[in-house]
């Protein structure tokens, strides 16, 4: 089952949400589009092809190891179910991203616990920064730990099995008022980065806060981003991918397919739902586990597409 | 102490009525978790002994540091406490930065004296859409 348009794709989404189950997501010459994957034998079939051959590999983000008020007293614990959930789906995976916020407040036991909880993935791991990782010393000790072979500035690029992957911080330097903000240097390295390369290519970008504005008000965006999107848009498929909002949200402009993962820790509101972004508090019993999970996104080669599948910890 | 920083102070008790400087005394550790806002004053271990003392208490609520704005007095000493159990942080917003604290935890606490007469603004790094304004006279 395809989302025909914008509407099908929410509502389906809005579905998966609350019923605990996937979203496939496929971009097909470059047009994205989104399928269920509870029942029907589109579904299963879409779901098959998704899985087999290939080059995948898995999101994780918002683990925020060291929170622990409700609805979550053990990021710890729910961390580990997320590394299980990876190690089920390790043989389709090449790599883990972890897309920030690993800590809550940047302090060196919670990165202890979060690199050794991420360790038992058994993958290839590579990360960038959430705000919450870069409180002290202007990320240093983030940087040296989790991103050691980045930039300066916290960002860096490599390829893995023809995919070009770009991994972004839109983290520091904030301004008051303002969104997330990527900064003139690291928009200029992007372009001499991107430069030369096929258009043909698949690009993954990954960073923490949205790319896209989802929530002015809140914070939820990237000032800056549209000139780093510029960049981008010659190529036949972009996957960008976020977290910091704690929740599923996708959205396609162009060749662009935008896609937010759920947190390993607590969900947050839905814009316009709550006075605050703050972790939703007060949730049914059984329920915070459909709100947690991982992202699984594979490449179906000669499809030219990758295939988004989030995965919630339990029903 | 001026009546505008008055205002804040009762947010944490009943000070005023012993002498306003008690609440000085009880938040001298920037990060110690804050009790009680009665509770703070009572064990207080000392009252401060320093007539110039003064303090103004902007606690942080539902993402917003209430009030946003406050009018003190050239000297005065800023206290804000999260309330929230979202960390937050306070970041001086004009160069050059005028102070930067680390992160608040649920009931941390940081403090700032504000020794010149100037309007400074500052919003917390983590949710930039945080603004407040310190108004020195």
């Amino acid at each position: 089952m395809q989302g025909k348009d914008d509407t099908s794709r929410r509502t389906a989404l809005e579905c998966m949400l609350w019923a605990g189950a996937g979203v496939l997501w496929t971009v097909r010459g470059g047009v994205p589009r989104s399928s269920l994957l509870i029942g029907g034998a589109e579904a299963a079939e879409a779901h098959a092809s998704g899985s087999s051959g290939g080059f995948g590999f898995i999101q994780i983000s918002d683990s925020h190891i060291g929170f622990a008020n409700r609805p979550n007293a053990d990021t710890a614990g729910t961390l580990s179910e997320a590394i299980g959930l990876v190690r089920e789906h390790r043989d389709q995976a090449a790599l883990l991203l972890h897309t920030g916020d690993v800590s809550h407040l940047s302090r060196p036991a919670q990165f202890d616990t979060a690199d050794q909880i991420v360790r038992g993935a058994g993958l290839e791991t590579h990360y960038v920064p959430g705000e919450h990782d870069v409180l002290d010393q202007d990320g240093k000790p983030f940087f040296e730990r989790f991103m050691p072979g980045a930039r300066p500035g916290g960002w860096y690029s490599f390829d893995q099995h023809g995919v070009h992957f770009v991994g972004l911080n839109n983290v520091m330097d904030l301004r008051p008022g303002g969104l997330g903000r990527l900064g003139a240097e690291q928009i200029e390295w992007l372009e001499d980065d991107l430069r030369g390369r096929p258009a043909s290519q698949p690009i993954v970008v990954f960073a923490h806060i949205p790319l896209w504005t989802v929530a002015r008000d809140w914070g939820w965006g990237t000032e800056d981003a549209e000139r780093a999107l510029s960049y981008l848009r010659r190529f036949g498929s972009v996957t960008v991918l976020n977290g910091h909002i704690h929740q599923i949200m996708q959205k396609v402009e162009g060749n662009l397919a935008f896609h937010t993962a759920m947190s390993t820790a607590f969900p947050q509101p839905a814009p316009g739902t709550a006075p605050n972004p703050g972790p939703i508090r007060d949730l049914p019993a059984g329920r915070l586990r459909s709100l947690l999970g991982i992202t699984s996104v594979r490449e179906v080669r000669g499809r030219e597409r990758l295939a988004v599948v989030d995965t919630p910890l339990g029903a | 102490m001026n009546t505008c920083a008055r205002r804040w102070i009762p947010a944490l008790g009943c000070a005023l009525a012993a002498g306003a400087f008690a609440v000085a005394a009880a938040l001298t550790a920037a990060r110690r978790p804050a009790m009680s806002g009665h509770g703070a004053v009572a064990a207080a271990p000392f009252v401060a002994a320093d007539a110039a003392a003064r303090e103004a208490v902007v606690p942080i609520e539902n993402f917003a540091f209430a009030p946003g704005t406050i009018e003190i007095t050239a000297g005065t000493r800023v206290v804000w406490i999260n309330r929230d159990d979202t960390p937050h942080n306070l970041v001086g917003a004009d160069e050059p930065r005028l102070f930067r604290s680390p992160a608040l935890d649920t009931g941390e606490q940081f403090a700032f004296v504000f020794a010149m007469p100037g309007t400074y603004r500052y919003f917390c790094s983590l949710h930039p859409h945080m603004q407040g304004t310190v108004i020195v006279r």
